[in-house]
């Protein structure tokens, strides 16, 4: 696959805080790519990398293949979303689409036609003569992004283009952009601290914490063998549950207090005796009212959260506190005493010290 | 039933609660505000009455009288004939000064900050900082410091004691303030609009002109008031930086009213006092519903 963005060693200051430190990432043509992290950890400001909005420190960008590190942003064959949508407020939808065609000098027939392709696809024809004061925020983000559309930019960027709008409309739109994305191919480079929005949108997320990019993987890789123990705390609602134990029986096994689960099945590195910390899903953990005393983790039910779709049940096992989902219909009185099993597939092992996934 | 019923709703809260009239906050802001009015007014009303009266009218000496036959003489006389040492054209060569130096002060000073005030929010060039505070600094300058220097400044370049010395005057001396106004409020306007419309491929004028400008037309009224006014209101530079047939006409009313020749004609004082207030008062009347339409039109999110 070809590489549409190239981002060679960057880093970023503002004055003596350095921001984005020696970063690297490749993305391909037509990825849907996702940059996710917790508030203040740099995304927006790589997203303004990208787009030329920001003078870099040090390092090199490529888009298409084109060394485009000192270029100008309307130089550079993107088109941007921004999270206020920050339309501009005396102009009509029209005047909004037209102006950085405009600024090109995209002769008048052709203007049109991009505008015509453009609010044809996202619905917003009826919506053409109005000023943005006028609109809704979901109609507003539509014409946020058709005024990228109209560009007819190879990469698009989006700034958490849904934050602003109600669960809703988000989810709505989110399904609208992802049929987009389909439709036009291109590549988008999304950025967002909602995870489902993550994990339905990306052909691959980038993690990042304090301007590094964690883990760079496909959503599934992601969610099921995060590389650290900030990625497998980040992702996954409610969070992953930890227990800090010991590897045992040259591998095959984990003690977590007074309990020995075997470890068969766990898919990772080699496994060698010591202090680790077992993180598992509260999806990928059974709850039985009967076990196998000192080889299933036994635990007192605290609470019940009734989600809907299943419930989410709090305990606490060896005094520590843990989250398991279970069906809707399996109610489980508070204070009984249950017995947990975890499908040790779907787990991960983390060294305490590099806090690395083995 | 129906007595009971209206019984219930005047125990019964509903709706919108009813509001007294009398409250003691109404009293108190009421009192307030119309003491305030009317200390201000009395003046105000005094003035005008004694510019209608003739002098023997006056000379009886009750200002608060309305006048017994009303003459507009002493406004024509203001206007067209007081004298002030020499010359006996009245006001109106002192109105016209102002004007000429009022106007290109107040179009050159904001055309000026704000581009300046633009380029300080949203372009940040190295020593942007420095630039400001220096620019800052300078409004805190004592007046009293730079007169004599400016004074030679303006004979080297031979504008000293001309209209368009003035103008320089006063459009440099307004720039701190006024950049400091455009700034905080280009600053104010959401920076993502500015991103926009850099990737929208516009530069440094086209975003100025097509996006900014068209956001900012309370500050641009605000920066009038604060410019006209202050302008036809200024004295001390008038004075200083030119010669008596070129002066504004704050000055030419301090010599129509400090004229040691004849009786004092108050009357003729009163009128030339109204009539020097006249800008200043139009341009509140007038910009103060523009402001508020101007900050509706800005109000308007997107
Ligand atoms: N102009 C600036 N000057 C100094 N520091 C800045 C500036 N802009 C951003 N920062 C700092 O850079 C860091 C990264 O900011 P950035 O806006 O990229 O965060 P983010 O990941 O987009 O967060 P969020 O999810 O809240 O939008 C933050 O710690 C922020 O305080
Ligand atoms: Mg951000």
């Amino acid at each position: 696959m070809n590489k549409s963005i190239e981002v060679k060693d960057l880093d970023l200051a503002f004055g003596s805080v350095k921001v984005l430190k020696k970063l690297n990432i490749d993305i391909f043509e037509g990825e849907f790519l996702v940059l996710l992290g917790p508030s203040g950890c740099g995304k927006s400001t790589l997203l303004n990398c990208l787009a030329g909005l920001l003078d870099i420190t040090d390092g090199q960008i490529f888009i298409d293949g084109k060394n485009v590190t000192w270029a100008e942003p309307k130089d550079r064959g993107i088109g941007m979303v921004f999270q206020s949508y920050a339309l501009y407020p005396q102009m009509t939808v029209k005047g909004n689409l037209s102006f950085g065609l405009k600024n090109q000098k995209v002769s008048k027939e052709e203007i049109a036609k991009r505008i015509a392709y453009a609010a044809d696809i996202l619905q917003i024809e009826d919506l053409l003569d109005r000023k943005p004061a006028a609109l809704s925020g979901g109609q507003r983000q539509r014409v946020a992004i058709g005024r990228a559309l109209v560009r007819e930019a190879n990469v698009f960027l989006f700034d958490e283009p849904l934050s602003n709008l109600d669960a809703k409309l988000r989810a709505e739109l989110r399904v609208e952009l992802k049929r987009l994305h389909n439709r036009l191919g291109n590549t988008m480079v999304y950025v967002t601290h909602d995870q489902i929005e993550a994990l339905t949108l990306a052909d691959r997320i980038a993690i990042m914490r304090s301007g590094i990019i964690q883990q760079l993987d496909d959503p599934h890789t992601i969610y099921n063998k995060p590389t650290n123990l900030f990625v497998a705390g980040f992702i996954g609602s409610p969070s992953m549950n930890f227990l800090k134990g010991e590897i045992t029986d040259g591998g095959k096994a984990f003690k977590f207090g007074n309990t020995t689960m075997s470890l068969d099945g766990y898919d990772g590195g080699k496994l060698t005796d010591g202090t680790a910390i077992l993180g598992v899903r509260p999806e990928y953990t059974t709850v039985d009212t009967t076990g196998i005393a000192g080889k299933t983790l036994e635990a007192v039910v605290d609470l019940d959260e009734p989600m809907g779709s299943d419930s989410l049940l709090w305990l606490t096992a060896e005094g520590q506190a843990m989250s398991v989902r279970i069906k809707a219909e399996d109610i489980v009185d508070k204070k009984t005493v249950v017995h947990l099993k975890f499908d040790m597939t779907k787990a991960s092992l983390f060294d305490v010290n590099t806090e690395q996934r083995i | 039933m129906t007595a009971i019923d209206v019984n219930i709703e005047a125990v019964e809260p509903r709706g919108t609660k009813p509001k007294k009239v009398l409250s003691n906050r109404n009293i108190m802001v009421y009192g307030v505000l119309i003491v305030a009015a009317i200390y201000y007014l009395i003046p105000l009303y005094v003035m005008i009455m004694t510019s209608v009266k003739g002098m023997p009218e006056i000379r009886m000496g009750n200002i608060f009288s309305p006048p017994v036959e009303i003459t507009f003489e002493p406004w024509v006389k203001a206007w067209a004939h007081a004298c002030t040492g020499l010359n006996c054209d009245g006001l109106s060569r002192g109105f016209w000064n102002s004007v000429m130096i009022t106007v290109p002060s107040t179009i050159i000073s904001i055309l000026i900050a704000s581009v300046n005030g633009y380029a300080l929010a949203n372009w940040k060039f190295k020593g942007a900082n420095v630039f400001f505070t220096i620019l800052i600094f300078g409004a805190f300058i004592p007046y009293q410091v730079l007169i004599y220097p400016i004074v030679l400044l303006l004979s080297q370049i031979g504008l000293y004691t001309k209209l368009a010395g003035l103008v320089i005057v006063h459009t440099v001396f307004g720039m701190p303030i006024l950049t400091l106004l455009f700034r905080n409020y280009f600053i104010s306007l959401p920076e993502e609009l500015f991103k926009a419309a850099r990737v929208d491929g516009a530069a440094f004028w086209g975003i100025f002109i097509k996006i900014m400008l068209p956001m900012s037309l309370p500050i641009f009224v605000v920066a009038i008031i604060l410019q006209v006014t202050g302008i036809w209101n200024d004295f001390l530079f008038g004075v200083i930086y030119t010669k008596p047939a070129n002066y504004p006409i704050t000055v030419q009313l301090n010599n129509i009213v400090n004229s040691v020749q004849g009786v004092k004609e108050y009357n003729v004082n009163m009128a030339a006092t109204m009539l020097t207030a006249i800008v200043p008062l139009v341009v509140y009347f007038v910009s103060g519903k523009l402001f508020v339409r101007g900050i509706a039109a800005g109000a308007v999110k997107g």
